[in-house]
């Protein structure tokens, strides 16, 4: 009766004991960090360290508490990361504040670090399953459409630096982009599941590539047509990429068809050929971002590359290793605590700190798209993809921008730009990351052998 | 799905690679011409960063320091507390350039210097702060006040150098006009370069430091030196050998004669050296030089340290005998004019020189470096800069030269108790000015303690004795010597 020879099926790790160290590590580098700038400015320790660290650690040990009830098989890396990168942030925001930069407020970015966290739970406690995302497939696809174009609404929107994509609510402001590109995502994974068989099959062949029919094209521009909208009446260059890149990225995961990915780039290249033609902005843009340094353009008020060359400098002033931490003038770029943060990490930590960063931005979009190979239904392959791919597009956007390896289109750097809609969309889109992994990696229903023929499935 | 999903990995590393090589690209290849650009305030504010050390004189009196402000931005700016009276030697630290001591000892103010190596890493371990090194000067405060009201006085553009002929510091050193440094080491960059470039157009020249940085005819101050020519060419030769000294000097190959200053006789027309020394006459100068000869005359010149490179640490400006030409321009170069050209400083190590037993010591102005700490960087070593005339010649020159305040054109340098040696000097400038005043002179005659060359630019008048240059710019230098000797 006993010689069931059960060879134990290896469960997959959860590793939450692993995760809570990792967790304690990145907000001791915080803290850190934190000590850091009060020394090197005031040579003391700041007054609040403790606040502020316990703050962040409290937030943190709620958010991993949440993840571990509810989403026990999660992958124990994405939180610890995310920490860092929001934690360096908020030490840069405070940092930048200490030198009277204008509108820099840690306080604001640590209050709505605890919302995101707080949004980071919910979601994932209310989502128990990712799939009944497909379900809300076009409710995803309106509401993220009526975010997009809500500032548009008069009333609504308001016009910030000559880009109307804010809305206002009295005193507060929201970006609803932000919350848009996440919806969009679940639209986009939703509705390329259902559609695309169709999408991938129907076409003939021409020449070397199979293209697909042309009634299929519906989809590809509509989305273009939407993100030249967003480009052309809110001047918002970065979202506009940002969207049909997603788009085009998700198409191909669904379809496999590289003849989509082609005509995206053709799409996108006759897009921006026309935008730049027919606006100033966008040719302003582009002109900086051939030659930057050039004096004409230094001087020149609005789309001049003033902004773009004091990051430059900043990150020169940087080279390897850094001034360290508040010891720098990164204050002098303007925005220097949103838009070019990455800039102004790069002048106190310098070229490691930065490498270090994009480590960690690369890992968690890494981790994402590990996610999305181990899913077992589409839906969940192509959200986790979408999402991750989502993530790692900004970055390149945003960071390839204020380095000037693309031209400078706005977006905010995730997690570390201050500015709460980018903060709390981001946190929800981490947590449908978390959701999603703790999906792809439970460990399939099993047959308990001994139990005869009863069989329990462990969910 | 996954295969796709693989290729999105690999596209999404692709991008991070990008970023990655370009965040190399800016930070390690481009950072040089980043910092560079005039537009970047960093490598401002980098000068204002570092609390750049003192710059004394005499060990107490404090010519610049810098102030922590506190800021971020300009951290530690610069103060002169008598800027104008020290400007040509503390120099200005402005906001892209420097000048004086300012510039000349940089690294050793600003503490990068590898001399202060040792410091830096004992400061990196305790954690303190980088300081500049703390520069003392050779200059005596006294002397260089005296100097400067006294030349101020005269109302005229002029320079005067004191050194100490036993081991060549500069005790004092004029130019004037003078400028305030403080107004051109402001943070506030278009208030100094406009400041400086008012100064920069200004035709009377505030900016030049004339006591090394001007060449002037130093009329017949330089014939202390073709006297030395003389007496070394021949032992036997001394103050009372006869030479010739008729009332014109006819100049071989030209219709032209020399005359003695206001076409006035020389004695008898043959007068002993020293008489035509206390008199100043023109006639029997030119013809010596004509005597010995071009070469020797450059070389005797070279002797007294002309043509060399010399860093006081500021670069001087080399004086230049003049070119070899016919007999009647080497006759001319022999009284100082033509195309002989001396720097006050020059003028100074003549009479230094022959205080000093005919040894010219190196003149320097740095007296002391010490880093912040106080421990010693360097210590001024005198330096031998050449043997100028024999110990001899030097004491009949000195015996010459005594008689020339005693006796001659310089009785206005006379100081009670005192034996003053000095040779007056009036030089004609080619321009329809008058002439420039001169003044070389050292005291006590018997142990000398310092030696001084003046010049008052346009001070002496047009017409007149010989005496007018003496009446100038001799009590000016009479004053900076009461001022060193009555301490």
């Amino acid at each position: 009766m006993s010689e069931m020879a059960a060879t134990p099926v290896p469960l997959p790790a959860k590793r939450r004991g692993a995760q809570l160290l990792m967790l304690a590590l990145a907000v001791g580098i915080v803290m850190f960090a934190y000590a850091n700038v009060g020394l090197a400015m005031d040579g003391k320790v700041p007054a609040g360290m403790l606040t502020y660290g316990l703050g962040l650690g409290g937030f943190m040990l709620a958010a991993y508490l949440v993840l571990a009830k509810w989403a026990p098989w999660a992958d124990p890396l994405i939180l610890p990361l995310v920490t860092l990168v929001n934690g360096i942030g908020l030490v840069m925001i405070y940092r930048i504040e200490a030198s009277k930069a204008p509108g820099a407020s840690a306080t604001n970015q640590l209050i709505m670090t605890g919302v995101g966290v707080v949004l980071f739970a919910i979601t994932l406690i209310v989502l128990r399953d990712q799939r009944a995302l497909q379900r809300l497939t076009y409710t995803a696809g309106f509401v993220g459409l009526f975010l997009l174009i809500s500032p548009l609404i008069p009333g609504l929107g308001k016009s910030v630096n000559g880009s109307r994509i804010w809305i206002g609510f009295g005193p507060a402001t929201i970006q609803p982009a932000e919350l848009a590109k996440i919806a969009l995502v679940v639209f986009f994974a939703g509705y390329l599941v259902a559609k695309r068989d169709v999408l991938a099959l129907a076409g003939r062949r021409l020449l070397f590539i199979d293209l697909p029919r042309a009634r299929d094209l519906g989809p590809v521009l509509i989305t273009w047509a939407v993100s030249l909208g967003v480009l052309v009446l809110q001047k918002d260059l970065g979202s506009s990429l940002l969207l049909f890149g997603t788009f085009i990225a998700m198409l191909y995961i669904a379809t496999q068809r590289t003849s989509w990915v082609l005509i995206g780039i053709l799409l996108f290249v006759g897009g921006a050929f026309l935008a730049g033609q027919l606006f100033d902005h966008v040719q302003a843009r582009f002109e900086v971002w051939l030659d930057p340094s050039r004096q004409e353009f230094f001087d020149r008020e609005l789309g001049g590359s003033a902004q773009l060359m004091q990051g430059l400098f900043a990150m020169g002033a940087g080279g390897i290793l850094g001034t360290g931490l508040g010891e720098g003038h990164p204050y002098l770029i303007p925005l220097s605590f949103s838009d070019f943060i990455f800039p102004a990490t790069g002048e106190e930590l310098g070229l490691t700190g930065l490498m270090a960063l994009l480590m960690v931005y690369a890992l968690i979009v890494e981790r994402g798209l590990r996610t999305s190979l181990a899913a077992r239904d589409p839906f969940t392959k192509l959200l986790a993809g979408g999402l991750s791919f989502l993530l790692a597009w900004q970055v390149f956007i945003i960071v390839g921008g204020v380095t000037n390896l693309i031209p400078l289109t706005g977006l905010v750097t995730p997690f570390m730009s201050q500015g709460g809609s980018a903060l709390l969309a981001n946190w929800i889109l981490i947590a449908l990351l978390v959701r999603t992994s703790d999906a792809a990696r439970q460990p399939p229903p099993q047959a308990i052998q001994n139990e005869g023929l009863t069989q329990v499935f462990q969910r | 799905m996954n295969s796709t999903v693989k290729r999105i990995a690999v596209a999404c590393l692709a991008m991070f690679a990008l970023l990655m090589a370009n965040v190399n690209y800016v930070q390690a290849v481009k950072a040089d011409k980043y910092s560079e650009d005039s537009r970047n305030l960093r490598n401002f504010y980098e000068r204002y960063a570092v609390q750049r050390g003192r710059i004394t004189a005499g060990g107490k009196e404090i010519l610049a320091q810098s102030r922590d402000t506190g800021s971020s931005e300009f951290r530690f700016v610069r103060q002169y507390t008598d800027g104008k009276l020290y400007a040509h030697i503390t120099g200005f630290f402005s906001p892209e350039s420097a000048s004086g001591i300012e510039a000349a000892e940089n690294k050793l103010l600003d503490g990068s210097s590898s001399d202060l190596l040792l410091r830096r890493s004992i400061d990196l371990f305790t954690g303190e702060p980088t300081k500049g090194a703390n520069v003392d000067l050779t200059i005596n405060p006294r002397a260089q006040k005296a100097a400067y009201d006294a030349l101020r006085e005269s109302g005229k553009r002029g320079a005067l150098v004191a050194i100490n002929p036993k081991t060549g510091a500069i005790l004092a050193m004029v130019s004037l006009p003078s400028y305030d440094p403080a107004e051109l080491s402001g943070t506030n960059k278009k208030q100094v370069f406009t400041r400086y470039d008012e100064l920069a157009k200004d035709k009377n020249q505030p900016l030049l430091n004339r006591a090394i940085g001007q060449t002037y005819p130093p009329g017949s101050t330089f014939k202390v030196v073709t006297a030395a020519a003389y007496l070394e060419d021949d032992d036997s030769r001394g103050p009372n050998t006869t030479v010739e000294a008729p009332q014109r000097l006819p100049l071989p190959g030209t219709t032209i004669s020399l005359p003695n200053y206001g076409g006035a006789a020389c004695g008898a027309g043959q007068v002993p050296l020293v008489f035509a020394l206390e008199k100043s006459c023109n006639t029997p100068f030119g013809s010596i030089g004509m005597e010995l000869g071009y070469d020797k005359m450059k070389e005797q010149t070279e002797k007294f340290g002309m043509g060399e490179q010399i860093g006081v640490p500021m670069s001087v400006t080399q004086s230049d005998f003049g070119p070899e030409e016919d007999k009647a321009a080497l006759a001319m170069a022999s009284i100082g004019q033509r195309s002989n050209r001396m720097t006050p400083l020059q003028m100074a190590m003549i009479a230094a020189g022959i205080a000093n037993n005919g040894t010219v010591m190196k003149p320097y102005l740095v007296n002391k470096i010490t880093d912040s700490k106080g421990d010693s960087i360097e210590d001024a070593d005198p330096q031998e800069l050449s043997e100028a005339v024999s110990p001899e010649t030097a004491g009949k020159l000195r015996e010459m030269m005594v008689s020339v305040v005693n006796n001659g054109t310089a009785n206005l340098a006379q100081i009670p108790g005192v034996q003053v040696a000095g040779k007056t000097g009036t030089a004609e400038t080619s321009d329809n000015r008058p002439p420039h005043a001169w003044f070389i002179s050292f005291a006590p005659a018997n142990d000398p303690q310092i030696a001084v060359a003046v010049i008052v630019e346009s001070g002496a008048a047009n017409v007149g004795a010989e005496a007018t240059g003496g009446h100038t710019a001799a009590p000016i230098a009479k004053q900076v010597m009461e001022a060193v000797l009555k301490n």
